[in-house]
C-alpha cells in the first residue's frame, strides 16, 4: 500500500531485511549486559540435557537408551514452536510506540519474533548434534531428509499461529493467557517426554480393535506438532527399536526393562512419518490460511486499537 | 527561522507557482476517522462476555470529510486548534491509520516523523538505530550503507552514534531522527511538531535542507503551531478544525483564519448561561487604539465585556491569562486576579473591564489571551484572543507558569451598565 510503483519482490526483499533487523535488535537487547552473550543460548539445552538424561536415568529410569537425547529430539522443536508463538502472540502489543507512530507492514513483528525463536533454537539444535557426536549416534542417514517436512509443517503451524495470535491479542488481551494455557496442555499430548508409540499401544489396550482402531490413531497426527516431533526423534535420535527387541537382534534379554513392545518410535516406516506430517500439514495449512486472514482483517486498524 | 533561511525559501517559492504544477502525490478525498471512546471499548474478555454491544454515543470523529491534495514541489502546513484532527490526519495520510471513510492514495516513498524517537530502542545504539529506522521506512540495506556517513555528520552525533540512544537527549533524538528521515530520499516528507526540540542552529540545518527539498520538488506536509514557521516554510496551509478542513490556501491567510478560529469564543457554563465573552480588545493604553503587533515589554490594555445573564454567586473570580495558541495550559497569569465578587453588586447586563499591563513579557511567540470568569471550580465564561503575537529579540523558553503585574484602571461604569465592578486591584 505504501510503495505502490516497486515490484513485489522488492517488496518482499524489504520486508526480509526489515525482519532481519528486528531479529538482530531483539539478539542485541536480549544479550545486551550479559558478559556470556549467547552462549546463555547453548548453555540451557546443555544443563536441559543433563537434567534429564541424569533423571531419567537413575530416579525413573526407562527402556530408552539415552533418553535425554530422544527428549531433546523433540523439545527443541517444540520449544521452538512455543518461544515463537508466544513471541509473536506479544509483538504488536510489545512494539505498540512503532505501530503507532510509524508506517510498516506490521507482519514483520510476529515475523521477527519467529525468526528469533528460530535463530535460539537452531543453536540449540547444534549442542543436540554434538552432543549426539559425543554419544556415539550420529544422525547422518537418510531420515535427516525428513527433517524438510517437518520443518516446513512446523513453520506453516507456527506462522498461522503467530499471525492469529499477535492479532487477536490487540483485540482481546486475554489471548496471551488463554495461550499460555493451551500449550502447556499442548505440551502434554504431544509426544515429547514420551513415545508415540506408547500412545498407539494405549488405543490398542483400550479395546479400540474394530475397524476404526487404525483412523483413531491417525487422529493423534491431527495436531501437526505431533508429527513435527516423531519426524525430529526419527531423524535425529534414530534409535526405533527398543535394544534387544528389534528384528535384528537374535535374543530377547529376559526382564529388560520395559522390553514390552519392540518399537521404541511409533514406525520403522518413513511413509508412516511422511503420512502424519501430511496430516499435520493439512490442519497447519487451515491454521495459516486463518492466521493470515485474520492478521489482514485487524491489522490495518492496530494503530488505532492498542 | 533565521532571515536567512526566509529568503533562500522566499526565492523557491516565487519560482514555484501554480502554473508549474507537479504530479498529484498525495490525495485524499471524503476522509472520515472515527474513534471510538476508550473506556467503551472492550479489551479484555471478561469485558466482552459482560457487555456485548457498543454504543454509538461515545463515537467521537476526529476527521470529518477532510479532502486534500498534494502535489510534487508543494510544501503544505497543516494548522488547526489542539484536537482538531491534524495528526489524526497526517496518520491516516501515512497509512497508519486506517480512515473510517473515504479513500487515500499515496505515491512514491514516504518519510514520515510523526513522534520523537518513533521507530528507535532504546537499547540500541545511534548506528544500529540508524540501520532499523531506515529498515522500518523501506529502505534497502545497501542504501543505508551508502547514506551512513551522511546521516552521522548531518546529525552532528559524532562519538555518540556508537553510544545506545537511550542515554540520548531530546535534542539528540531529534536530530538523529530528522537525520534518517531527509536522508533517506523520500518523496513525500511527513513532519508531526518535532522540530521545535532541536537547537537553534540545528533548527536552521533543518529548514535549509526542507528548502533543498522543495528546490528538489519533494511534497512535504507539516503540522506546527508556529505561525510564523508555516508563513515561512509553506507555500500552502490547510487549516483544520473540528476534523473538518475550514481553510485551505495562502499560508498567511490560514494564519489570520486560524486566529479567527481560536478568537473570542464562548464556553457555556454547566450551571446555565450566566455570563457571557462578548467582547475582548487588545489596545494601545494611551491612543486606545486596537493593536494588532505587541512588542515584549510595551504596555498594553485589555478590555473585556462581560455580558451576564443573571446575578452572580458570591465568589466569583475573573482572571486572564497568556496561553500558547492551542492550548489551555496558562503559561503565564496576570495578576491581579479579581477576587470575590460582592453578591449583588453584579446583576443582569453588560460590564466592562479593564486591565493594563504594564509590560508584556519578554518572551517572543505566538499566544491567546484569555479571559475566564469562575466560581470556585466551575468555569462560567471564557473568551480568548488568538494571535497575540509577541514580537522580540531573543526567544526564550520558560518552565512553568509566568506570573505578570498588571494595574488595573477600570472605566467607571457608563450609565446604562450600574453594575460594573470596580475590581479590587489585587496585586499581591
Amino acid at each position: 500500500m505504501r510503495l505502490p510503483m516497486r515490484g513485489s519482490n522488492v517488496q518482499t526483499r524489504l520486508r526480509t531485511e526489515l525482519i532481519s533487523q528486528l531479529v538482530r535488535k531483539d539478539l542485541k537487547v536480549k544479550y545486551q549486559g550479559s558478559s556470556l552473550g549467547f552462549i546463555w543460548s547453548l548453555a540451557n539445552p546443555m544443563i536441559l540435557l543433563a537434567v534429564y538424561s541424569f533423571v531419567f536415568a537413575f530416579v525413573f529410569p526407562n527402556a530408552m537408551p539415552h533418553f535425554g537425547l530422544f527428549l531433546m529430539s523433540g523439545i527443541l522443536i517444540w520449544n521452538f514452536f512455543t518461544m515463537a508463538v508466544s513471541g509473536a502472540a506479544a509483538s504488536i502489543l510489545g512494539n505498540a510506540g512503532l505501530v503507532k507512530k510509524v508506517p510498516f507492514p506490521h507482519s514483520a513483528l510476529p515475523l521477527a519474533s519467529i525468526g528469533f525463536a528460530g535463530v535460539q533454537v537452531a543453536l540449540q539444535y547444534l549442542v543436540l548434534i554434538a552432543a549426539l557426536f559425543i554419544f556415539k549416534m550420529p544422525p547422518f542417514r537418510p531420515h535427516l531428509l525428513l527433517l524438510i517436512p517437518a520443518l516446513v509443517v512446523a513453520m506453516t503451524l507456527t506462522l498461522g499461529l503467530g499471525l492469529f495470535t499477535a492479532a487477536s491479542t490487540v483485540q482481546l488481551r486475554d489471548t496471551q493467557h488463554i495461550l499460555e494455557v493451551v500449550l502447556f496442555a499442548w505440551f502434554w499430548i504431544t509426544p515429547i517426554i514420551y513415545s508415540a508409540k506408547m500412545v498407539n499401544t494405549q488405543i490398542a489396550k483400550a479395546g479400540f480393535t474394530f475397524a476404526g482402531h487404525g483412523l483413531l490413531s491417525w487422529s493423534y497426527y491431527l495436531n501437526p506438532m505431533a508429527g513435527v516431533v516423531v519426524a525430529f526423534q526419527r531423524a535425529l535420535y534414530g534409535v526405533v527399536f527398543y535394544p534387544g527387541c528389534g528384528p535384528t537382534s537374535t535374543s530377547n534379554i529376559p526382564g529388560s526393562l520395559g522390553c514390552t513392545h519392540e518399537l521404541l518410535l511409533p514406525s520403522d516406516s518413513v511413509f508412516f512419518y511422511i503420512k502424519a506430517l501430511g496430516i499435520g500439514f493439512a490442519v497447519a495449512l487451515v491454521v495459516l490460511v486463518a492466521g493470515v486472514r485474520k492478521f489482514r482483517r485487524l491489522s490495518a486498524d492496530f494503530a488505532q486499537d492498542l | 527561522m533565521s532571515e536567512n533561511t526566509g529568503e533562500v525559501l522566499g526565492e523557491n517559492l516565487s519560482g514555484n507557482t501554480s502554473e508549474n504544477l507537479g504530479e498529484v502525490l498525495i490525495e485524499a478525498h471524503g476522509v472520515s476517522k472515527r474513534f471510538a471512546s476508550y473506556h467503551r471499548r472492550a479489551t479484555s474478555l471478561k469485558e466482552r462476555l459482560v457487555r456485548h454491544e457498543q454504543t454509538e454515543a461515545d463515537v467521537f470523529w476526529a476527521l470529518r470529510g477532510v479532502d486534500l491534495q498534494v502535489r510534487r514541489g508543494e510544501t503544505v502546513g497543516l494548522i488547526g486548534p489542539n484536537g482538531s484532527g491534524k495528526s489524526t490526519l497526517l496518520k491516516v495520510l501515512c497509512g497508519i491509520l486506517r480512515p473510517n471513510d473515504g479513500d487515500v492514495s499515496v505515491i512514491g516513498r514516504v518519510s514520515s516523523l510523526l513522534e520523537l524517537g518513533a521507530g528507535f530502542d532504546g537499547e540500541l545504539t545511534g548506528r544500529e538505530n540508524i540501520y532499523l529506522n531506515a529498515a522500518l521506512l523501506g529502505v534497502p540495506r545497501s542504501e543505508t550503507d551508502r547514506l551512513f556517513d551522511e546521516i552521522v555528520e548531518f546529525s552532528e552525533l559524532g562519538e555518540f552514534i556508537e553510544f545506545p540512544v537511550k542515554h540520548y537527549s531530546s535534542g539528540m533524538y531529534v536530530r538523529l531522527g530528522f537525520s534518517v528521515a531527509v536522508h533517506i530520499d523520500p518523496d513525500i516528507l511527513i513532519i508531526d511538531e518535532v522540530l521545535a526540540v532541536g537547537d537553534a542552529a540545528f533548527q536552521k540545518k533543518c529548514l535549509d535542507r526542507i528548502a533543498d527539498f522543495q528546490k528538489r520538488g519533494k511534497a512535504i506536509l507539516f503540522v506546527s503551531h508556529s505561525a510564523g514557521l508555516v508563513e515561512q516554510l509553506c507555500n500552502r496551509a490547510v487549516l483544520l478544525s473540528h476534523g473538518q478542513v475550514v481553510f485551505d490556501g495562502r499560508p498567511g491567510e490560514a494564519v489570520a483564519q486560524l486566529n479567527h478560529v481560536l478568537g473570542v469564543d464562548q464556553v457555556e457554563s454547566e450551571r446555565g448561561d450566566l455570563a457571557t465573552v462578548t467582547e475582548m480588545n487588545i489596545l494601545d493604553p494611551i491612543s486606545r487604539e486596537a493593536i494588532d503587533e505587541f512588542q515584549c515589554g510595551a504596555s498594553v490594555l485589555v478590555q473585556g465585556v462581560i455580558d451576564w445573564s443573571e446575578p452572580l454567586p458570591a465568589g466569583a473570580k475573573l482572571s486572564l491569562h497568556l496561553t500558547s495558541p492551542a492550548d489551555e495550559d496558562p503559561i503565564i497569569e496576570i495578576e491581579p486576579l479579581w477576587h470575590f465578587v460582592p453578591p449583588g453588586e453584579i446583576g443582569p447586563g453588560q460590564s466592562r473591564f479593564e486591565w493594563v499591563i504594564d509590560a508584556l513579557p519578554d518572551l517572543p511567540g505566538d499566544f491567546a489571551l484569555n479571559l475566564a470568569v469562575h466560581t470556585q471550580d466551575t468555569l462560567i465564561a471564557h473568551g480568548r484572543i488568538g494571535g497575540v503575537r509577541l514580537l522580540g529579540a531573543t526567544r526564550r523558553t520558560i518552565g512553568g507558569a509566568l506570573t505578570l503585574q498588571a494595574s488595573s484602571s477600570p472605566e467607571p461604569p457608563p450609565s446604562d451598565m450600574p453594575n460594573a465592578l470596580p475590581p479590587r486591584t489585587g496585586s499581591r
